[in-house]
């Protein structure tokens, strides 16, 4: 279907999809992190949400 | 209202509920700009399929300059004006920016093979996006070596005003040098060279990996406001464990203290 330069085709989507997928995730985790340590620290000052 | 929107508990507040609509309205966009890339695009009467390399590698590489173009912005707004959110806005930036110019560099690598034999030339296109890669590379790996988020921002706004050189000569340098790399076919003088067919399934990818790229920079964004306020308030309690540790030595030492005269 993709010829003969299938290889490179999908190597391309395949590559892109990881980086977008791993920018994805990475600020997900990132931003739950965050917000669990200023939850934490909230929580000890006593300071409003 | 821009002043009121732009203050960091503002932008928080506003950009929460909006979320989870642009992220839908990417995968949305996403979905159909592939659809149209795998299952209606035409093969190019040259290059056959591989063209299809061309939906993913020009977006990349729009938002690679798109992406250091707001930063330089952003850097005036902190050299200028002081924003915190400016600031702010560049940090949040930078990560996306160089994941999208390196995505346009190897998918570019993998278009080059078989088109030109060749994965990678020295040519003044494909050098000028690499130098924008690792100029992205230094500015991130200069955030991470100051600590101090004020000092870091000004040598990182600099910085970036210093390396926005580099994107006239992206755009131009086509044209000014003789390079293997084609010259401009969409925004060029007399109208796009390329096929209606494939033109608007390419502008579909553009404002797909746009809103995508947009919607990773919000959230950046949300998250380094969190980050600052998670390190404000960390200083904020140190501060105060180190001043109850001082005042609890100073009344263990009082007594002493007095007890020396009357001795």
């Amino acid at each position: 279907m993709l010829g003969p330069h299938a290889g490179f085709i999908l190597g391309a989507y395949a590559f892109t999809a990881l980086v977008v997928g791993w920018l994805i995730l990475h600020a997900l985790r990132d931003h739950r992190a965050q917000a669990r340590a200023l939850a934490a620290l909230q929580d000890g000052t006593g300071e409003r949400p | 209202m821009w002043t009121r929107l732009a203050h960091p508990g503002h932008f928080l507040r506003w950009t929460q509920p909006a979320m989870p609509w642009l992220a839908g309205l990417s995968a949305l966009l996403l979905a159909v700009g592939l659809y149209l890339t795998w299952f209606v695009v035409p093969p190019d009467y040259q290059q056959g399929e591989t063209v299809r390399i061309m939906y993913i590698h020009v977006p990349a590489a729009w938002l690679g300059v798109f992406f250091y173009g707001s930063m330089a912005v952003s850097a005036l707004g902190t050299l200028v004006w002081r924003h915190p959110l400016a600031d702010v806005a560049q940090r949040a930036a930078a990560p996306v920016g160089a994941a999208f110019t390196l995505i346009c560099l190897v998918t570019g690598s993998l278009w080059g093979k078989p088109m030109w034999g060749t994965y990678w030339v020295w040519d003044a296109r494909l050098t000028s996006m690499l130098v924008l890669f690792l100029i992205y590379c230094g500015i991130i790996a200069l955030w991470r070596t100051i600590e101090d988020p004020n000092r870091a921002a000004r040598a990182i706004a600099i910085l970036t005003l210093v390396g926005a050189v580099n994107l006239p000569i992206i755009k131009f340098s086509v044209n000014w040098w003789s390079t293997l790399h084609q010259p401009a076919s969409i925004m060029r003088m007399g109208g796009s060279a390329i096929d209606p067919s494939m033109l608007y399934p390419l502008l579909e990818m553009i404002l797909a990996f746009t809103v995508l790229g947009v919607t990773l920079h919000l959230a950046g964004m949300r998250t380094e406001i969190l980050r600052r306020r998670v390190r404000t308030l960390t200083i904020r309690e140190a501060e105060r464990l180190d001043d109850g540790a001082a005042s609890a030595q100073r009344r263990s030492a009082a007594p002493l203290g007095r007890a020396v005269p009357g001795l």
